[in-house]
């Protein structure tokens, strides 16, 4: 029968697949969003399998948080990719230096 | 069975999809395999009995941030060649940095299951209602205000995406409201009686 303990693997390999991706793909910013979206949908899972194993519907609502918040980031972080392609004609990361932080 | 069947199924596809989204050379295709894996895992959903959330999954990531996505890979004209060049380089680190944090996690799932957690529920899962009702009688209850603020996150994060992509671009000749409103008839209106064959001087 599947357990809990099969969610929480699947959400572990998704997550470690996503931060994977954010060092593989280190120059290219789409991919890295993307990379953040799997890693947010590995939290999702965890959340709702603990939900639904412990009987408790509190996992179910933070899931929908995680959500928003992750579509509100997906949002503001291409508006800013794109204004960044307009200005200087690339979107290679490691390139963004010009604030020396 | 065949719940066991269909969560080894969407589970496979998940990572599978996971790790094609990561390593596809062309983001448009990192994206379609981004859209499979929200299917999958909205299949994960289902099968766990969270329907609501399975849909919320396929309506917006699905509907909306995968297309969003979508839009500007291919709205912008980028050499993704260029882009994958460092790839040889990193993959060491990567892969290393990969293996100790699911080493880790693998770790923290051990002990989990070696210890038990208490039994005090926040919001018990009724067994008589459907799983929309139950979660809107807890959203709406206890967790309104939470819900408001993530109304306001969106609210800002659809103001924010405006402002910072909306640009006034010069030499158009827009509509002046204000200009239309202040004309009177009196500016625009002239009553005339011309005489046979005199014609009107404008």
């Amino acid at each position: 029968m599947i357990g809990l303990g099969h969610y929480l693997a699947v959400g572990a390999v998704l997550f470690v697949l996503g931060v994977f991706g954010i060092f593989l793909n280190r120059k290219n910013v789409i991919v890295i969003l993307m990379a953040i979206e799997l890693i947010l949908l590995a939290v999702n899972i965890n959340l709702v399998a603990f939900s639904v194993f412990l009987g408790d519907m509190v996992g179910q609502i933070f899931a929908m948080f995680v959500l928003t918040v992750a579509a509100g980031e997906a949002a503001i972080g291409l508006a800013i990719l794109v204004i960044y392609f307009r200005g200087r004609g690339t979107i290679a990361v490691d390139d963004i230096n010009q604030m020396k932080g | 069975m065949i719940q066991a069947l269909a969560f080894y199924l969407f589970a496979t596809i998940v990572i599978a999809s996971g790790v094609m989204t990561i390593l596809s050379r062309n983001p448009v295709h990192s994206v379609l395999w981004l859209i499979l894996a929200f299917f999958n895992a909205a299949g994960l959903f289902l099968i766990l009995g969270a329907e609501f959330i399975a849909m919320l999954l396929v309506i917006v990531y699905v509907g909306a941030v995968a297309v969003l996505f979508l839009f500007v890979v291919m709205m912008l004209d980028v050499d993704f060649a260029e882009l994958r060049a460092g790839v040889a380089k990193y993959w060491p680190f990567a892969t290393i940095l990969a293996i100790v944090l699911l080493a880790e996690l693998i770790f923290a799932l051990a002990a989990w299951n070696a210890g038990t957690i208490s039994a005090v529920k926040a919001a018990p899962m009724a067994s008589d209602v459907p799983n929309i009702e139950a979660l809107g009688r807890v959203l709406y209850t206890r967790y309104l205000y939470i819900f408001e603020a993530a109304g306001l996150v969106l609210l800002v994060a659809m103001i924010g995406a405006i402002v910072l992509t909306h640009r006034t671009r010069s030499g158009l000749r827009p509509q002046n409201v204000s200009n239309q409103i202040r004309r009177r008839p009196e500016d625009a209106v002239i009553n005339r009686q011309p005489g046979v064959g005199e014609g009107v001087e404008l």
